[in-house]
């Protein structure tokens, strides 16, 4: 058995042999940063089969809430699913109690699939939400199912160019207009470095008043067409 | 003593010790398309099927029924596209049977990705499915792992490179139903050229509010023409040695004898298309 596969940053050995043959794969660009109104989700929308990209127009932002959305990166027949059942969770939750689930709690059904389901799944996800408790979170669970509560979080393959970019650019409670910025700004630079990247920018802004949808296209530079009606 | 028999399997684990194959399934190695225009949905797929570098079948079906207004293109193994699309078309009506309801093509898509991700892959299902419900008209690609795409026009299959530059560069918004259909017969017909595993005809299956047409055989671009020789040695090429004469009487004392009603008719049950 010969070995596959590389030795990330951090020392842990990724098996990148390990989405099954023919598995559809995001090799993703993702982010979710919080701004002083709520969260701001970012996403690429590029899809890949091998060297083939299966859609080049993904929607990787899904929501699982009204205003609680997640970011899929990974396999997507597994991200699809687990965000499906907490879908199913949430929506359970939110009948049962006559109250909205608040981020953490659906950022800890995520947990609970992923962690106890660790050794079958690759999906890396990155839950964002506003709840009139805790106004905006951000969550991120990587591949091994822990989860970490982060000011702002990115992830997928392309998140590797950008930390720099990211560290070097954040800044507490942003304005809306300057969170948008971030965001297209890091993922730009993820797209451009990042093979597995590309396509449209897709955003999601969760604020008070609810989700708003933004994308911005490379054939306009990444300017417009901006807010989604 | 009752209880299941498992010989079978230790038969197989030693066949595969020595290094025998597994047997291989019967693979399309296809090209399927769908398209969505003002009113409806298209689907369209090659009739090849293969088995590794055998032509199995040069006339099959790809185009699957689930329901009246929704209908699903099939790649991968035949035999799993085959019966999931039975089993998802047997469900499907049940459940529009107990919900008083016209199936919905989101249901379908979810039934199929659902019972695929169940399965982690190992039912090769690449489906196409495409319908029209009373939420509208919808397109979706589902893959054998259970992921699900919606697009407005998709390709499938080890053709789906040939055809997706078809569509690339010749699709446009809001087609009407000709100019889909014409659309996805060029998709099809470049991977029919183009690609190995896709051949022979091209089949259409249009989906409109009001009714589904089938159009089986839409192109058929690959129609064999008559051999320009036959190699029937005519009579006497051989010289006769011998010759025996075997009476009905005789033969009736060792088999059964059935009198057909002609010369011209055999007895064979059913007519395949073969080379004369």
């Amino acid at each position: 058995m010969t070995q596959t596969g590389m030795i990330e940053a951090d020392g842990i050995h990724v098996d990148m042999e390990h989405l099954k043959k023919g598995e559809v794969n995001l090799g993703t660009s993702i982010m979710a940063i919080n701004f002083k109104d709520g969260v701001i989700l970012g996403a690429d929308s590029r899809t890949t089969t091998g060297a083939y990209i299966a859609n080049r127009v993904t929607d990787k932002l899904t929501q699982v809430h009204d205003t609680i959305w997640c970011c899929r990166s990974g396999s997507a027949a597994d991200t699809q699913a687990v965000a499906d059942i907490v879908q199913y969770h949430l929506g359970m939750y939110g009948i049962t109690n006559n109250e909205a689930p608040t981020t953490q709690t659906a950022a800890a059904i995520f947990q609970e699939l992923c962690y106890s389901n660790k050794d079958q799944l690759s999906a890396g996800m990155i839950i964002a939400g506003y709840d009139d408790r805790h106004g905006g979170q951000v969550y991120s669970i990587p591949l091994g199912g822990s989860l970490h509560k982060q000011p702002y979080a990115i992830g997928g393959s392309g998140s590797t160019y950008i930390y720099g970019y990211c560290d070097a650019n954040w800044r507490e409670d942003m304005t809306e207009e300057e969170g948008i910025q971030f965001v297209k700004g890091s993922l730009q630079e993820a797209i451009k470095w990042d093979g597995s990247s590309g396509g449209v920018i897709r955003m999601v802004v969760l604020t008070a008043k609810g989700a708003q949808r933004h994308l911005y296209l490379p054939d306009q530079n990444y300017e417009g067409p901006g807010k989604q009606t | 003593m009752g209880g299941f028999d498992f010989s079978n399997h230790n038969r197989n684990a030693a066949l595969h010790a020595q290094g025998v194959p597994l047997p291989k399934a019967t693979s399309t190695g296809t090209t399927i398309v769908g398209c969505m225009f003002d009113g409806g949905v298209v689907i369209a797929a090659d009739t090849r099927a293969t088995s590794g570098p055998i032509v199995a079948d040069k006339n099959c079906e790809k185009l699957h029924y689930i329901a009246p207004q929704i209908w699903c293109a099939g790649a991968g193994t035949a035999a799993d596209t085959e019966f999931t699309t039975a089993i998802i078309s047997s469900n499907l009506e049940l459940h529009a049977l107990s919900t008083g309801r016209k199936p919905r093509v989101v249901t379908c898509m979810t039934m199929l990705k659902q019972h695929l991700f169940r399965h982690q892959g190992y039912i090769g299902a690449y489906l196409v499915v495409a319908g029209v419900d009373p939420t509208g008209c919808h397109l979706f690609t589902v893959h054998a792992h259970g992921s699900t795409d919606k697009l407005p026009y998709v390709t499938m299959g080890s053709g789906s490179l040939a055809a997706m530059s078809v569509f690339e560069t010749q699709w446009r918004p809001q087609l009407d139903k000709d100019a889909a259909v014409e659309l996805c017969s060029q998709a099809i017909l470049a991977g029919i050229f183009n690609d190995l595993g896709s051949g022979s005809n091209v089949d259409v299956a249009v989906i409109t509010a009001d009714k589904t047409t089938l159009m089986r055989n839409y192109i058929t671009p690959n129609q064999r023409v008559p051999k320009q020789r036959n190699y029937k040695f005519p009579k006497g090429t051989t010289a006769v040695l011998n010759e025996k004469i075997i009476t009905k009487e005789d033969i009736s004392k060792y088999v059964t004898v059935h009198e057909l009603e002609d010369d011209s008719k055999t007895a064979t049950a059913e007519v395949m298309d073969v080379d004369q």
